[in-house]
């Protein structure tokens, strides 16, 4: 490197093309439950972090929500330094195994990326090379607990074991304080273990940062659903402060017509039968899933990737994604659509349901719906999908997933007075995630809606930051 | 809650078979125990890789830390439930879930407990009187090998009486014949609160409603969470979808799609009917 921190090398780096991430054939992994990404191989992924030009002022840094040293741990991993590279990754990002793999990158760090302007430019893959220093860093077993300070005496009660809360318990716990994180499911992980499939997230991976965590002294308790077991009145006499991050876990549906028949499942409900309780392996785990032959996803996020993709891998002869606009306006990764199209998933676009129909079993047989066009564009600039008038047409299907999205978890906020909420969701005052209420703070998903890992990542660490601070000075 | 409390052990303490194939646990649950209303339920998995499936709390001792459930044995999680024994425990219990029963002073209550119902309705039953009414308990089953919790039942209400559709024990009738002549024998009946299979919840309700009389029945989908998570408990009341483990489990009975109910519950039965079958072979090998 140049004096001035600038490589001397640009040309050489310029040259370096991107390194590919191997992954299992389309056809293969199209009916398997394992990871479809392989990771980088290590000289790939050395060459691929040469890449990077440490810019003097990352423009990826900023285009990370948590504000990842980028370029810090890239250098790190150029230098063949992986166990450094872990340690700066972790600064800021707890879960960096996860985020390497789940995060949008393309429209976040890797969007802004200098190396990626231009018109052949290509950014550097950010993404894969964090899940390439977590994933060795995991397999190494080197990795270092985090030093914990003195004891302060104070108790923090952490409700909701997603990313938020799991964020948010560390960095208590790192700070010395007492942590217990209280859990509806028999499973910590939020949305990690019940929605994200395997294929893209292995299990594996949640539970060893979980047990990491524990590691630290933090105190989980699973099965013990706030609001219910105990309100948040009453964990805040034996608590010094409250984190709530309870996620978007209501799922929506569209309410039309034959939505209650058999095999007509939310996204949630499929995606928590297979994920969680392993119904792909049914009868070896006794929850049941229904194996459709014709299988229907109704949406266009990635939690309907997820579902469509999960629908192949248990067998289905044809999963057809029905989506209101076209493909080029689905709010999915790109790289998820991409993979689901290579698996022989079919878009079926500019289609909305209107109807259900079902057999005697009152089980669904079919679906109807309405071709749609693209009008105008809305108020948000995109364009509004309009009805074409007489193109109804009914496509059998005999299971049906409904991915529309979700909404803020009520339980909470229904049974803590003087919570304030605005369409359900806990309304957060500052962004330390103050609520209505003293020492209650929120965030993740019950304040931003359904959003991204990264975020509520982010939201538990500025939240932590502002319990320790109010436990330290007792300013509200 | 000390930290031993929140980390308890879900141990049997006492099992013990009520009628064939049906089976009372006491188990340890201190969390649920001292926060349970009549009407809740619990989640059970019995063993890692196993299902979780609702079971009402069907009584609850605060001071020892003990819930009570009264489990009839109808597959596999059911069956494995029952080749527990006193000292074994459940690796899950999550509770209590459910909205509870909407208990106030409204004069004469009939509670009719039809068959494993029975269970159910005795929390419901306690509480109604505690809030000052009459209550009536109704114990309905097609014989008397299917009865159970007399003496509970009459600890908790104010008169019981024993229906059977074979005239095995009690009167010869159903569930719907004891409530007319409850109707009959007091004039007016106030509030009626059924739980029991799906027939039997749709036909009381439906004659409540024609005698006037509000009843409340308590819904038993299939359901995976039982947080509102998954919307696999839906039921159509009222022409609205509800999510029946928060919105419920009770409803009141003349606004509930019974026949949607009876096929969503039936979705999986031929995978249920494999699973057991896998297993009944599999401990008697
Ligand atoms: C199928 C699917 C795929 C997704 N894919 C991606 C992706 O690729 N990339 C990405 O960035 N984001 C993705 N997301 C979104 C992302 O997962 C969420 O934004 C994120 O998990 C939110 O984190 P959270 O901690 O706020 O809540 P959650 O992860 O929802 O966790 C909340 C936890 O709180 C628990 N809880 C709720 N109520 C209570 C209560 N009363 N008491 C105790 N516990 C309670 C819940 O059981 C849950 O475990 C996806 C979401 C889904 C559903
Ligand atoms: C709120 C509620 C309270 C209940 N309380 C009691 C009770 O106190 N005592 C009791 O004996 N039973 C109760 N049930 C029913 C009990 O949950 C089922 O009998 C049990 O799940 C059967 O499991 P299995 O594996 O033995 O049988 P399976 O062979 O799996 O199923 C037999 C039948 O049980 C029902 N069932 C199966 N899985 C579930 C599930 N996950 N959730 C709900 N129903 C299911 C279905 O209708 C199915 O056809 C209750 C159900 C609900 C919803
Ligand atoms: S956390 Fe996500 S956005 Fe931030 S650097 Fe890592 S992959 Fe990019
Ligand atoms: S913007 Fe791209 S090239 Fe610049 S420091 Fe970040 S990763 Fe490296
Ligand atoms: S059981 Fe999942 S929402 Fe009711």
């Amino acid at each position: 490197m140049s004096d001035n921190g600038t490589p001397r090398d640009l040309k050489q780096r310029y040259k370096t093309p991107k390194q590919e991430m191997p992954c299992q054939p389309a056809e293969v992994r199209a009916r398997n439950f394992t990871e479809v990404a392989l990771g980088l191989l290590g000289d790939n992924a050395k060459l691929e972090s040469y890449r990077c030009i440490y810019c003097k002022e990352p423009a990826c840094v900023s285009g990370c929500p948590v504000g990842v040293d980028i370029p810090g741990f890239l250098h790190e991993v150029e230098k063949g330094d992986l166990a450094g590279a872990a340690r700066v990754l972790k600064r800021t990002n707890l879960l960096p195994a996860v985020c390497g793999r789940v995060c949008p990158q393309e429209e976040q760090c890797e969007a802004v990326c200098k190396v990626g302007q231009g018109k052949n430019g290509v950014a550097v893959s950010i993404g894969r090379l964090e899940r390439f220093v977590a994933d060795w860093e995991r397999n190494s077993g080197m990795a270092q607990a985090p030093e914990i300070a003195a004891p302060t005496g104070k108790k923090v009660a952490v409700v909701g074991s997603g990313p938020a809360g799991l964020t948010c318990a560390a960095d208590l716990a790192r700070c010395g304080h007492k942590v217990t994180v209280f859990e509806a499911l028999h499973k910590a992980g939020g949305v990690l273990v019940y929605g994200i499939p395997e294929f893209r997230l292995p299990k594996a991976i949640v539970a060893a940062e979980i047990k990491a965590l524990e590691a630290m002294g933090v105190e989980i308790v699973c099965n013990f659903v706030v609001g219910l077991t105990r309100t948040v009145d009453d964990l805040m006499k034996e608590y010094d402060a409250i984190f709530v991050g309870t996620g978007a876990g209501l799922p929506y549906f569209m309410d039309l017509p034959g939505e209650n028949l058999g095999g007509i499942y939310s996204a949630n409900e499929y995606l928590t039968r297979v994920n969680l309780m392993g119904a792909y392996d049914f009868p070896k785990n006794d929850t049941p899933v229904i194996r459709g032959r014709r299988v229907a996803v109704v949406g266009g996020g990635n939690v309907a990737m997820d579902a469509a993709r999960t629908a192949l891998r248990l067998g289905a002869e044809e999963v057809r994604l029905i989506y209101r606009r076209s493909r080029e306006e689905m709010p999915a990764r790109k790289e998820e659509v991409e993979h689901a199209h290579e698996e022989g998933v079919n878009f079926t676009m500019l289609t909305n349901p209107l109807r259900y129909h079902g057999d005697e079993r009152g089980r669904v047989s079919a679906v109807e719906c309405v071709k749609m066009e693209l009008g105008e564009p809305g108020p948000d600039g995109r364009r509004k999908p309009v009805e074409v008038k007489g193109s109804e047409h009914k496509i059998p299907v005999d299971t049906v997933v409904v991915a529309i999205g979700n909404g803020p978890n009520p339980l909470v906020p229904r049974t803590t007075p003087g919570l304030e909420t605005k369409k359900g969701k806990i309304l957060a005052r500052d962004e330390s995630g103050k609520t209505s209420l003293r020492g209650v703070f929120a965030g993740g998903d019950i304040v931003l809606g359904a959003a991204t890992v990264i975020l509520a990542m982010g939201a538990g660490r500025k939240a932590a930051k502002g319990v320790d601070e109010y436990l330290r000075t007792g300013a509200w | 809650m000390q930290m031993r409390v929140l980390k308890d052990v879900h141990r049997i303490v006492e099992r013990r078979e009520l009628a064939p194939r049906v089976m009372l646990y006491r188990v340890v649950a201190p969390l649920v125990a001292t926060a349970r209303k009549a009407g809740q339920f619990v989640i059970v998995r019995v063993e890692e890789g196993g299902e979780r499936i609702p079971l009402t709390i069907a009584d609850a001792d605060a001071e020892a830390g003990t819930i009570t459930l009264v489990v009839q044995e109808v597959g596999k999680t059911t069956a494995r439930m029952a080749r527990l024994r006193e000292g074994d425990a459940f690796v899950d219990v999550a509770g209590p879930l459910g909205a509870a029963t909407h208990i106030s002073k409204v004069g004469t209550v009939a509670c009719i407990g039809g068959g494993i119902g029975i269970a159910p309705v005795h929390p419901i039953a306690q509480s109604m009187r505690a809030a000052g009414n009459r209550v009536i308990g109704i114990l309905a089953a097609r014989n008397r090998d299917l009865l159970f919790f007399r003496e509970e039942m009459r600890r908790a209400c104010d008169e019981v009486r024993v229906w059977t559709d074979d005239g095995s024990e009690g009167k010869k009738g159903l569930a719907t014949d004891a409530l007319r002549e409850l109707v009959a024998d007091f004039g007016k009946v106030d509030r009626a609160v059924a739980i029991g299979p799906v027939p039997m919840m749709k036909f009381v309700a439906k004659t409540g409603h024609e005698l006037g009389i509000p009843t409340l029945v308590s819904l038993n989908p299939v359901m995976v969470d039982g947080t509102g998570m998954c919307g696999g408990c839906r039921v159509t009341v009222g022409g609205k979808t509800r999510f029946v483990c928060v919105d419920g489990p009770e409803f009141e009975g003349h606004e509930v799609d019974f026949d949607e109910l009876s096929r969503r519950q039936a979705l999986y039965r031929e995978e249920e009917r494999a699973s057991h079958d896998r297993y009944m072979k599999e401990v008697q090998s």
